[in-house]
């Protein structure tokens, strides 16, 4: 049995099948990481290299460890203090790297469509760890195997999505895999956030009074306020973001039923969310981050056969 | 086809290799039984059933190892893992790895690393329903046979098991 796809270049390309064995192969590399000896030696003969043209701890450590852990041989690749700096294009950069014999390559990018374009030039396997304002595959995954731990399933469960739509990969590749396994999908955040026409594009409902939403949901999947993507203000200032759709622990506690909170990190404390709820006994954010090593190490296994 | 086990057999020879183990490790005070998954979790299930009639339920410690992250066709054909569950500690205990078929080795070899990724056995033993002693790629041998047949390499030996399967038999495909 294998995935349906050479690539993984976005949620929207697999199928349900592939998902769920994304997901079931996860659980078998969760534990893997419990035991006294936290690694195996599936890719002991693949070199891997974490091409990250964009900065980023979480996701490039979380693919690093992913890595080492399935014993592959790994090498890091920064664009900052590489000769990408010195003009370098992306593909003449990927060949070179290819030539010293690696076989897959991880890789994140602020182009949208960049692995998209990397893929019909190179034969190696790609991953993609987040391009531009299109897709991060492994988030959603991870943030679907986090809500299936709690819940059991994400069939009918409610997700809110809430935040910075608009230039969220995290909020794409979430909204097509929540659909595809039968998840009820709301996203909510300032108008000038949210992309007109994705009721009828994307098939959710759309709320632009975070309390409302809060009030229909089982989860709340919280996004970063993306500064660095925006070039126009869209909203006054931090502080007003912070009061109209900050999640407080008073918000929460004026909501009266028990939320699940989750973030993809790095958080803007004070911003999207208050501290008290990022810590707060109903956030699952670090399990999202342990979890995150076991789906990336599913979907490094499960392609590199290919 | 012809048919290596019949249902009355495939039971005898349940009921002999536990004997045999029993016969090696009396009590099982200081053994462990693995079974490997997918298809030798039959044969332990079966095995474990049977002697736990013979000594006390509660001191047989009884585990399955999945060894699909070991083995050494990765790159040629993916396997779909399965669970492995092993709560207890092995360190310093006797091991009765149990399997279906023995042939070529190579099974066998994966699970010897991965058992010895949860801690260092002071020995390991091979129990197997069929040992295929022809083309052998490895040197490792059972410990206890249920029942050794000599194939070629075209013909298929299946295992068939009521759980699973419907009915008990060992059968040879040519």
């Amino acid at each position: 049995m294998k995935l349906s796809t050479k690539h993984l270049l976005g949620i929207k390309d697999l199928t349900t099948e592939d998902i769920q064995l994304i997901l079931s192969t996860a659980t078998n590399f969760k534990d893997v990481l419990q035991r006294p000896v936290k690694k195996v030696p599936s890719l002991r003969d693949v070199t891997i290299v974490n091409l990250f043209y964009e900065n980023s701890t979480r996701t490039r450590f979380s693919f690093e460890l992913a890595e080492k852990r399935l014993s592959a041989d790994t090498l890091n690749f920064a664009a900052s203090n590489s000769s990408a700096a010195k003009g370098e294009t992306l593909l003449d950069t990927v060949n070179n790297i290819l030539s010293m014999k690696v076989d897959m390559v991880v890789m994140r990018h602020s182009a949208s469509g960049a692995p998209h374009f990397l893929s019909k030039h190179i034969p190696a396997a790609i991953i993609n760890a987040g391009d531009g304002i299109n897709e991060h595959p492994t988030q959603a995954l991870l943030d679907a195997f986090s809500m299936i731990e709690k819940f059991g399933s994400l069939k009918g469960l409610k997700v809110a999505i809430i935040g910075d739509i608009m230039h969220s990969r995290v909020a794409l590749s979430n909204i097509y895999l929540l659909k595809k396994m039968g998840a009820e999908i709301m996203v909510a955040g300032p108008p000038t956030l949210i992309p007109k026409y994705i009721t009828e594009a994307l098939g959710v409902r759309v709320e632009y009074n975070v309390k409302n939403a809060l009030q229909w949901c089982d989860v709340a999947n919280v996004l970063r306020i993306q500064l660095e993507r925006q070039n126009q203000p869209l909203f006054s200032s931090l502080r007003e973001y912070n009061l109209a759709y900050g999640i407080s622990r008073k918000l929460l506690e004026s909501i009266g039923k028990e939320i699940t909170i989750m973030h993809p990190g790095p958080i803007n404390r004070g911003v999207e969310l208050d501290s008290d709820v990022a810590d707060g006994p109903s956030s699952i954010v670090l399990n999202q981050v342990e979890n995150g090593v076991a789906v990336r190490m599913a979907v490094l296994y499960l392609l590199s056969g290919t | 086809m012809k048919t290596i086990l019949s249902e009355q057999q495939v039971a005898l020879t349940v009921k002999r290799l536990a004997h045999q183990v029993l016969e090696q490790h009396l009590k099982l005070d200081n053994t462990v039984i693995i079974g490997l998954q997918p298809r030798g979790i039959f044969l332990s299930d079966r095995m474990v059933h049977e002697l736990s009639a013979l000594v006390e339920p509660a001191s047989i410690s009884y585990g399955k190892l999945d060894i699909t992250f070991y083995r050494d066709d990765v790159r040629t054909e993916l396997h779909v893992a399965n669970k492995t569950d092993i709560p207890f500690s092995i360190e310093g205990k006797q091991v009765v790895l149990i399997d279906d078929v023995l042939w070529t080795g190579r099974t066998i070899r994966a699970a010897l690393d991965a058992l010895l990724d949860f801690g260092r056995p002071s020995k390991v033993e091979l129990c197997v329903l069929i040992d295929r002693r022809f083309n052998r790629q490895l040197p490792i041998q059972p410990d206890y046979t249920g029942r050794a047949i000599d194939t070629i390499t075209t013909q298929k030996v299946k295992v068939f098991w009521k759980e699973k399967d419907g009915n008990d038999c060992v059968e040879l495909i040519s």
